[in-house]
C-alpha cells in the first residue's frame, strides 16, 4: 500500500467562513480506489474541507480557502483553475438526497452529461443504465426511467443521487454525511455500495456514523474543532488510537 | 359547595363568545360575499350586454363603415393577440432573466437597485409608460405601430414575471443548486436548465398572469399601437386591439358600436378569465405532487 500513488493530494488546506477559521492548516492524502472516513463532532470543519476538495465551499456568500489540492497532479487551488471543470471530476453527494425537482429519473441521472453537451440518445441510455446499475438502483427503477426522480423513496433518491454522480465518471466521489437521513436497511444498501464503487472510483466519506467508518473505510481521519487530530488505518484509528482526544471520542466521551 | 359556584357567570361569558363569535363570522362572510359578489355582477352584465353581439360575423369581420349596422371585431382580436404575442416574446425572456438576476446574483447594492426599481416600475401609472414607448418608438418611426405598443406592454410585464420569478427561485432550497454545482455545471446552467425547468408550471403560472394583465390594458396602446379599422398583420403600422377598440366605440354615439364593445368586452373578460383559470389549473398539480 505504501507506494501507492495518492491520488488526491491535500497539503496546508485552509477555509474561512467570513472570519471564522473552519479548518486549519489540513495536510491528508487519499489512495486510489480505497473509502476515507472523516469523522468527528459536528461542527469540526470536515463537512466543509470536504466541500474544498471540489471548490463547492467557496460558492458560499463569504467563504474562502487556500492552501493546495492536487488531484491527478494538478493543484485546484492552482491560479487559472476553473472550478467548474474541477467539479467534473471530483463528484458529490450531500446529506439531503437532491434530486433535481421535475424532472425524471432518466433526466436526473443524464443531467450531468446532458449539460456539458452530450445529446446522442444511445450513448446517454447507456449511461444511465450503467450509472443506475452502478449505484444498485436500476433494478428497481427500469420500468419507470420517465416518472420524476422525487417520487422514489428517500433510500432510493439518494442511490440516484449516487447515480447521477457516478454518471460523469469522476474519478473521485465525495459524501457528505450520505446516510445520516435514511433508515436502517437503506443505510445498508449505500453502504454496500460504497464498498463496490470503490472499484471504479474513490470514496471520501463524512460520516456521523463510527460503526459505518469502520465497517467501510480503510483509513480514517479523526477531526476536532477545525484541525485533523489523528490519520491512520481504520482498524488502528479504532483499537489503538495514537491521540487521547481520538480515543475519548471514539469511546463517546464527547462529541 | 365549592366546586360549580363559577358555572353561571362562565355561562354568561360563553353566550357572549358565541353572539360575539356569530357577529364576527357573519361580518366576514358578508364582506367576502360582497367581493365575489362584484366579480360576479361584472361578469353577469358583460355576459348580459355581451353576449347578443357574439355571432360568427363578429369574430370574422372587419368594422363596416360608420352607420352601416353589424360588422365584427376581427382586427382587435388579431391586433391584440399579435400585441401580446410580440409583448411576450419580449417581456417574458427579459422579466425572466431579471427574476434570476435579482435571486441568484443580486445580493449587493445593484441588486437592491433592481429591485426597488422594478417595485416603482410596476407602480407607474400604463400610461406613463405609454408615453414613453411612444417617445422610444413613435417619434422616431414617425408614426404608430403594434411594435410601439408591445414594447409598453413588455415594460409593463417585466416587473411581475420578475418578481415572480424571483419568489419562486427564493423557494428552491440551495442544496438543489449545490447539487447541479458539484456536477461540474457553470451555475446560469444549473438555474436556467436545471432549477427553471423544473418549477416550470410555476413560472408560467406568473407568466400568464402577466399577460392576462396585459392584455386589459389601454392606456398604453392608446399612442403607440393606435388603431386601425383594417385587418393588420403587420407589426410597424398602426394595429386595433381589444381593450382600444371598446374604448373608441363605448364612447361614439351609435347604438350598434355600443353592442359591438359589449361583445368586445365579453370576449376580453373570458380571455383574461381563462388565462387565470389555466395558470392555476398548471400550478395546482405540482403542489399536490410535493
Amino acid at each position: 500500500m505504501a507506494d501507492v500513488q495518492p491520488i488526491v493530494k491535500v497539503e496546508g488546506l485552509n477555509a474561512w467562513f467570513g472570519d471564522v477559521h473552519a479548518v486549519k492548516g489540513i495536510t491528508i492524502d487519499f489512495l486510489p480506489n480505497t473509502v476515507t472516513a472523516l469523522i468527528g463532532p459536528s461542527g469540526c470543519g470536515k463537512s466543509t474541507f470536504i466541500r474544498c476538495l471540489n471548490r463547492l465551499h467557496e460558492e458560499i456568500e463569504g467563504a474562502s480557502a487556500s492552501g493546495r489540492v492536487v488531484v491527478e497532479n494538478n493543484d485546484i487551488y492552482g491560479a487559472g483553475v476553473d472550478p467548474v471543470r474541477i467539479r467534473r471530476k471530483i463528484g458529490m453527494v450531500f446529506q439531503k438526497a437532491n434530486p433535481f425537482p421535475g424532472l425524471s429519473i432518466f433526466e436526473n441521472v443524464a443531467a450531468g452529461l446532458k449539460l456539458a453537451g452530450i445529446r446522442r440518445r444511445s450513448l446517454l441510455q447507456d449511461v444511465v443504465r450503467r450509472s443506475l446499475e452502478g449505484a444498485a438502483l436500476w433494478d428497481e427503477v427500469k420500468d419507470k426511467l420517465h416518472q420524476p426522480g422525487t417520487s422514489l423513496s428517500g433510500g432510493q433518491q439518494q442511490r440516484l443521487c449516487i447515480a447521477r454522480a457516478l454518471a460523469v465518471e469522476p474519478p473521485v466521489i465525495l459524501m457528505d454525511e450520505p446516510t445520516s437521513a435514511l433508515d436502517p436497511i437503506s443505510t445498508a444498501k449505500i453502504e454496500e455500495l460504497m464498498l463496490s464503487l470503490k472499484r471504479r472510483t474513490t470514496v471520501i466519506i463524512v460520516t456521523h456514523n463510527l460503526q459505518q467508518a469502520a465497517r467501510i473505510s480503510e483509513r480514517t481521519a479523526f477531526f476536532l474543532l477545525g484541525e485533523m487530530v489523528e490519520f491512520g488505518d481504520t482498524t488502528q484509528v479504532f483499537t489503538v488510537p495514537k491521540q487521547k482526544k481520538t480515543e475519548q471520542y471514539i469511546t463517546g466521551r464527547f462529541g | 359547595m365549592i366546586t360549580g359556584h363559577l358555572t353561571p357567570f362562565l355561562e354568561a361569558r360563553d353566550t357572549r363568545r358565541r353572539v360575539s363569535n356569530l357577529v364576527a363570522c357573519g361580518t366576514l362572510t358578508f364582506l367576502s360575499g360582497v367581493a365575489i359578489g362584484a366579480l360576479f355582477l361584472v361578469f353577469g352584465y358583460v355576459l348580459y350586454r355581451g353576449f347578443p353581439a357574439i355571432n360568427w360575423a363578429f369574430f370574422i369581420e372587419t368594422p363596416r363603415p360608420v352607420g352601416e349596422v353589424g360588422g365584427g371585431l376581427a382586427n382587435a382580436m388579431v391586433g391584440s393577440l399579435i400585441i401580446l404575442l410580440l409583448a411576450s416574446l419580449l417581456g417574458i425572456p427579459w422579466g425572466i432573466l431579471t427574476g434570476v438576476y435579482l435571486s441568484e446574483y443580486g445580493r449587493g447594492r445593484l441588486g437592491s437597485a433592481v429591485r426597488f426599481c422594478s417595485d416603482m416600475l410596476s407602480s407607474v401609472p400604463s400610461i406613463v409608460i405609454g408615453l414613453f414607448a411612444y417617445a422610444l418608438l413613435v417619434v422616431p418611426m414617425k408614426h404608430f405601430s403594434a411594435l410601439a405598443g408591445s414594447v409598453a406592454l413588455a415594460v409593463m410585464m417585466v416587473p411581475t414575471i420578475a418578481r415572480s420569478t424571483e419568489e419562486l427561485l427564493r423557494l428552491v432550497p440551495n442544496h438543489i443548486r449545490e447539487a447541479g454545482l458539484a456536477l461540474g455545471v457553470p451555475r446560469w446552467k444549473v438555474i436556467l436548465l436545471i432549477v427553471l425547468r423544473g418549477n416550470l408550471s410555476a413560472i408560467l403560472t406568473g407568466v400568464m398572469l402577466a399577460i392576462a394583465r396585459a392584455s386589459g390594458e389601454t392606456a398604453p396602446l392608446l399612442f403607440t399601437a393606435l388603431n386601425s379599422r383594417f385587418l393588420s398583420w403587420r407589426v410597424d403600422q398602426p394595429i386595433a386591439s381589444l381593450p382600444v377598440q371598446i374604448y373608441t366605440y363605448a364612447i361614439a354615439p351609435f347604438d350598434d358600436w355600443h353592442r359591438q364593445a359589449w361583445g368586445g368586452a365579453l370576449v376580453l373578460v373570458v380571455f383574461v378569465f381563462s388565462l387565470n383559470l389555466l395558470a392555476r389549473s398548471v400550478i395546482r398539480p405540482k403542489m399536490t405532487r410535493d
